[in-house]
């Protein structure tokens, strides 16, 4: 049912349109300095367009027409790296503002005090500052992020979810936090807001895509240091080359030193524009991948760090089993018939509506054919399940009781308390019924016992469902090197079993709060990074602590602030698809690298005879290409090392594919496809621009 | 190349790899304070060392301060150096009564022999005394080498700790090293090299009668001294002739076995392990050769076992063995083939049963081709430095590789200690960029590698390009630089360039032909060697540091192996690149043009 907020082509015309005036805008030079390798090729396409302008009057070191080709060459070099950023921008901006729609400015109920029915007063929604309360009925949008206070009202999220389906937001509980822009269908609700103005998820978000605003992640400012250092490598290696050039002419007494446009143009082919024209868009289109899934990542680190994750704690009920367990079996003790107990079963749970409840009255009309009874015409009374008794039942007229009078007591419930129940009223609590508690228990379902006045008549089962599917993707996160570690509140044996069943690594037994969040402190002691979902206000410290911390959009708003990303599907298991995320940005990054360094060696092999040819005709022997001649040689180059970076704009925004094969074999193939790749595909590139120009006549 | 030049490369590799495990080992022992065969003789005298200096063994030293007694040790080590020098002439040991060395030159040489190049701007002989070498020369030898083998052990402490502030104590780990490792293995080699007639002895020089007169020119010199001119104005010039010669000699075996074992390669004479008191047999020239490698290659085996697994060791060694295999295989073959230009005249340089064929210009006829090529390359993969040739007399392709080794930054074996380090600062290069395409934060041996380490292993690569390529740029524009090249046309490019390679990378061997001994060169040269040694020693101090204080990451199936063939073939591309695209230019215009020149492209 969930639709995409946006699905944009890659090659969207107004994303094209806005990305071409945004790859102009982006030409001063603070934006520059923000790419360093960029910066370089920047300040070299202004050095060569004061030679052109020097070569045009007649005095420069190249013809003038050269000059031109090179210097607008350069400046193509610059517009198109700035033209990957901004479409990368474009994408992520056009997903930001389809939810920035739903952020329009609603008219607020600022409540005088904290509780429903006082004097309210009506002002902007985005004057509301954290811990103003306000009333939200029928009919009104949320004005902002907030909790519920008081009230139980039916909201309808599709502004940010895509689901259709309203969903119930309620004061306490894990179904207590409200979202910005969202509409509340029926009755009100009270809401406490939780953010200032400009600090909402959505407004972080937006804040995410722009790269200007965007902090860079750890990894992002390492491979940065490395450009750097490659990119001053490569300034040495071409400053000097000044002197080299001049004294080899000196020592040679021929031709004439190499010109400041060819060490400009050498020095731009040499350095990794490649990468360090796409990097920025690499981490903007990860961000806008996220949203694409309907995950709201507050920090690009966080999604960096997705694809580190080693230790995936995700909890039992609604992300490895179905939320809801299923009777499948009655276990009557010695002496009752299977039937009696079904019938005693569903008699008990005619009147419960929670899915278990159903859930046996289905299985009891499906083994025994027992039909659903009307409960009214059987004059049962019934009686609800209590945090007190932990028991629920019905209450029944019988044959042998006076009439009006209810005689049959019928309860279900967990074994220890239908035993206090049973004892208290002087029965006796069979032995068999343990070991027929224990059975249940040991295969992962849950028992309930049910008794019938003081005798118990046996136990049902109440099957956790695992999700079809789940094995299959535990098999390649394990494939991917990241251990599961499954979360429940039920007991070893129960947990065990299914454990055991869904294929996870490791299970967390009678979790409590504290033993999640020593769980985490400890694998993080031991170097590991660990990812979690969760919704309760009590998932929030382990959250909190938790490296990637995903929040569902359900849960409460205390999960959410302590989390690290929102997944606004609120599907648990969307983390494997954030981890590849994580990865696919990372990996990305890296194969553009070795991309741009293998490319070297064509340039190499283009510029050196070109540049030289004149003082060591015997170089020429190194023009492998065959290029024509060394002004086409040099251009070529140049006109190469700006054209491809638009021609991996494409695989930048996308990122490249990860698959689960295993450390090893994923460095082969990457460095098969880019490392070799990167070392041939220039020489076919260059040969072919060389062609060209020739062919029309250019050089 | 024919079967016996196969049998002998090989003799040599098999020699090499066969020692790496069991010295790695003890060594590995020596610096993790585990009990060696040697502490029943020496550890009464490490203990005395340390009562006497006031040191405190138990001291585990931050990265800082490791850092500060590592340079402060060094700059004591030069001012002595420097000092003996320029008092040489009032102080004992001094038969020839050589006079103090001027201070351009003691410089120079003080720097190279602290910081391990022993880049030789003087003639041993012709200049310094025996107490300088000695005392100076001999012990820096040993000092230089065990201060950049305390550097490595304090960089793999740093992957070994977790969550530590300490990388170890810088005087402990330096003790131990003269103390255990190249005292008692320079001990046992010098006696062989003595053995092999190797000279030893405080005597003075020794003047004897030639069998048969040899004829010489000299500068015609005038009464006065000064020299005379031709009627065309030119320097004139007198044919002498002589039946008597002075062989020097001197403590020699003792400084050249810790000369090749501590890559240090300053020779005790000025033509290095050509002269036949320093190397006078094919034995002697076998060993010593085995000695330029031998640390460096253990080391790497002695790292696996401190990082606990051997395989780490085996890979960095692999791939340093084939870089270097390679390289042999460039240079040899090339001075087997000869000049076509002398070929063209007539010249018979095919190799047979009367001649090792070649260009045998500048090598001694009792090594050969083989064991010359194969001496260049050793010498110049380690940051040895020594030779027993001349490599200014290489075709310039064989030239080239010995070059090139050097630029990679002597990471290829490397100086003992300091080969070791910068090729694992090349390791987390690679393994950042590898970890990158596989899809997580890069890590190495369980550490995590981030910017920091980026930032100090960026400093690492980046500081000998820039030393070698700015200071060739400089002797290039300046009439000071220039004046020294003699050669003319692209060799003359050649042997600046490899002048700074050499200083830009504290190897010390030297293209001759460029006269370096000038005020100009020695300062500059002596400047770079500063910088190259010591600028590099503080980030890897400082990757030390940042990655002992990290928590290390157990290696699960989603961890980068570090120990496969194919990680070293990645680690190896990671080098040669950064060696290529920096120096490819520069080569271009040197030896690479040179060469093509030379087998007659126009």
């Amino acid at each position: 049912m969930t639709s995409k907020p946006v699905s944009t082509s890659l090659m969207d015309q107004q994303i094209l349109q806005q990305a071409i005036i945004g790859a102009f805008a982006k030409l001063t030079p603070r934006r520059q300095w923000q790419n360093p390798v960029m910066f370089v090729v920047y300040l070299g396409s202004i050095l060569t367009s004061v030679l052109w302008l020097q070569a045009w009057n007649g005095g420069g070191e190249e013809p003038a027409g050269f000059s031109l080709a090179i210097t607008l060459w350069l400046w193509f070099t610059v517009l198109f790296a700035n033209f990957a950023e901004a479409v990368a921008e474009g994408r992520s901006k056009a997903q930001a503002a389809f939810l920035r729609s739903a952020k329009r400015d609603i008219a607020a109920k600022k409540l005088d005090e904290a509780k429903y029915g006082s004097n309210y007063s009506k002002v902007a929604g985005s004057s509301l500052r954290r811990g103003d309360v306000v009333l939200i009925e029928a009919g009104d949008f949320v004005p902002g992020d907030g909790d519920v206070i008081e009230g139980v009202a039916s909201v309808d999220e599709s502004a940010i979810t895509g689901e259709s389906a309203p969903v119930i937001r309620e004061s306490g509980g894990d179904f207590s936090s409200v979202t910005g822009g969202t509409r509340v269908l029926s009755d009100w609700l009270v809401v406490r807001i939780s953010t200032n103005p400009g600090e909402s998820f959505l407004d972080r978000m937006i804040g995410m895509v722009e790269s200007a605003k965007r902090q860079k992640t750890p990894n992002e400012i390492a491979l940065t240091i490395f450009l750097v250092a490659l990119t001053l490598v490569f300034l040495m290696a071409v400053v000097s080359l000044l002197p080299f050039s001049i004294y080899s002419v000196e020592t040679a007494g021929s031709g004439r030193p190499i010109s400041v446009t060819v060490l400009v143009a050498l020095l731009v082919c040499l350095i990794p524009t490649t990468i360090g024209g796409l990097l920025s868009a690499i981490g903007v289109a990860g961000i806008g991948r996220m949203m694409q899934k309907n995950v709201i990542a507050t920090s690009g680190r966080a999604v960096e760090a997705a694809g580190d994750v080693d230790v995936l704690l995700l909890d039992k009920t609604g992300t490895i089993t179905l939320g809801n367990r299923q009777a499948s079996g009655f276990f009557p003790v010695k002496g009752v018939k299977e039937a009696v107990l079904a019938d005693a079963a569903q008699l008990a749970s005619l009147a419960d509506e929670t899915p278990e409840g159903r859930s046996v009255v289905i299985l009891a009309k499906q083994k025994y054919g027992l039909r659903e009874r009307d409960i009214r015409s059987l004059g049962a009374t019934f009686v609800h399940f209590s945090a007190q008794t932990r028991m629920s039942g019905v209450n029944l007229p019988g044959d042998q009781c006076k009439p009006g009078e209810p005689c049959r007591h019928i309860r279900k419930g967990a074994a220890d308390s239908i035993r206090q129940h049973i004892e208290t009223q002087g029965g006796k609590w069979p032995a068999e019924l343990k070991t027929l508690v224990d059975d249940v228990a040991r295969r992962g379902s849950t028992p309930l016992v049910v008794a019938e006045g003081a005798k118990a008549l046996g136990v049902i089962e109440l099957k956790d469902i695992v999700k079809g599917g789940i094995k299959e993707r535990f098999i390649e996160l394990r494939q991917m090197g990241i251990k599961t570690v499954m979360i429940t509140g039920d007991n070893r044996l129960t947990a065990a079993a299914i454990a055991a069943e869904a294929g996870v690594d490791d299970f967390l037994a009678e979790a409590t709060p504290e033993a999640k969040l020593n769980l985490i402190r400890q694998h993080q002691a031991d170097g590991r990074l660990v990812a979690m979902t969760g919704d309760g206000t009590n998932d929030a410290p382990a959250l909190a602590q938790a490296d990637v911390a995903v929040a569902m959009n359900s849960g409460t708003q205390a999960a959410k602030e302590a989390g690290n990303m929102v997944d606004l599907d609120s599907n648990p298991t969307k983390l494997i698809e954030i981890v590849e995320t994580g990865k696919q940005m990372l990996m990305t990054r890296g194969a553009l690298t070795t991309f741009s360094i293998a490319n070297d060696v064509a340039k190499y092999f283009a510029i050196i005879p070109a540049a030289f040819a004149t003082t060591y005709p015997a170089l020429n022997v190194l023009n492998v290409m065959g290029l024509a001649t060394p002004a086409s040689a040099i251009l070529s180059a140049v006109i190469f090392n700006a054209l491809i970076i638009i021609a991996l704009i494409p695989l930048a925004l996308k990122g490249i594919k990860y698959r689960p094969v295993g450390a090893e074999q994923l460095l082969h193939n990457n460095l098969l496809v880019y490392g070799v790749g990167g070392l041939i595909v220039p020489f076919i590139g260059i040969k072919a621009i060389d062609l060209f120009l020739v062919a029309m006549n250019w050089v | 190349m024919n079967g016996p030049g196969f049998l002998q490369i090989a003799s040599y590799l098999i020699a090499l790899i066969a020692l790496a495990k069991p010295l790695g080992s003890y060594m590995a022992r020596v610096y993790q304070d585990e009990s060696v065969g040697l502490n029943r003789w020496f550890a009464g005298v490490e203990r005395l060392c340390y009562r006497l200096s006031g040191v405190d063994p138990e001291q585990d030293m931050r990265w800082q301060q490791y850092a500060w007694a590592a340079l402060a040790f060094n700059l004591f080590g030069l001012l002595a150096v420097y000092l003996l020098q320029r008092f040489q002439d009032v102080l004992p040991l001094n038969p020839q009564a050589l006079p103090a060395v001027p201070p351009d030159s003691a410089f120079n040489t003080a720097v190279s022999f602290a910081s391990n190049t022993n880049w030789q701007g003087y003639g041993g002989e012709s200049t310094m005394s025996y107490l300088t070498q000695m005392l100076g020369l001999s012990v820096q030898n040993f000092l230089s080498a065990a201060s950049g083998m305390a550097v490595l052990v304090a960089l793999i402490r740093g992957f070994t700790r977790r969550n530590a502030q300490g990388i170890g104590n810088f005087w402990v780990d330096m003790t131990r090293g003269a103390l255990y490792i190249l005292l008692p293995l320079s001990f046992v080699l010098a006696l062989v090299l003595v053995g092999q007639g190797v000279v030893q002895t405080f005597n003075p020089y020794q003047t004897v009668n030639t069998l048969q007169a040899v004829s010489y020119s000299a500068p015609k010199l005038d009464a006065d001294g000064t020299a005379m001119v031709d009627a065309e104005g030119k320097p004139a010039s007198e044919t002498l002739q002589t039946r008597q010669q002075t062989l020097a000699l001197g403590p020699a075996a003792s400084q050249i076995a810790i000369k090749q074992l501590g890559t240090n390669g300053g020779g005790f004479f000025s033509v290095n392990s050509a002269h036949p008191f320093e190397n006078p047999t094919p034995l002697s020239n076998f060993l010593e050769m085995l000695a330029i490698l031998l640390l460096p290659a253990a080391m790497c085996y002695s790292f696996g076992l401190m990082v606990g697994d051997t395989r780490q060791g085996w890979a960095i060694l692999g791939a340093m063995t084939l870089v270097f295999v390679a390289l042999i295989f460039v240079t040899v073959p090339a001075e087997q083939s000869g000049n076509p230009a002398l070929t063209a005249l007539g010249i018979d340089q095919s190799i047979s049963a009367q001649q090792a064929g070649g260009n045998m210009e500048g090598k001694e006829t009792r090594f050969g081709i083989v064991n010359s090529g194969l001496w260049a390359v050793a010498t110049t993969a380690a940051s040895n430095g020594s030779v027993n040739s001349m490599h200014d007399s290489y075709t310039p392709l064989g030239g080239l590789a010995p070059m090139w080794l050097m630029q990679l930054g002597e990471v290829i074996f490397g100086g003992v200690g300091s080969g070791l380090y910068g090729m694992i600062v090349f390791a987390i290069v690679a393994v950042f960029i590898a970890g990158l395409m596989i899809g997580r934060t890069p890590e190495y041996l369980g550490k995590k590698i981030e910017a920091y380490e980026m930032k100090m292993a960026a400093i690492v690569i980046l500081i000998p390009p820039l030393m070698v390529l700015g200071g060739t740029a400089l002797s290039l524009m300046l009439d000071a630089g220039k004046a020294s090249i003699f050669n003319p046309g692209a060799h003359g490019f050649s042997e600046v360039l490899y002048a700074w390679s050499s200083a830009g990378n504290n190897n010390g061997s030297a293209f001759a032909g460029l006269s370096a001994n000038v005020p100009f060169y020695n300062l500059w040269l002596g400047l770079a060697m500063l910088f190259s040694r010591y600028w590099l020693m503080v980030p890897v101090l400082a990757i030390a540091g940042s990655l002992a204080a990290k928590k290390t990451v157990p290696v699960g199936p989603g961890t980068l192996p570090t120990h496969t063939p194919l990680f070293a073939v990645l680690l190896i591309v990671t080098v040669l690149m950064v060696g290529a695209l920096t120096f490819v230019p520069a080569l271009a215009l040197g030896p690479i043009v040179e060469q093509l020149q030379m087998l007659g492209h126009h």
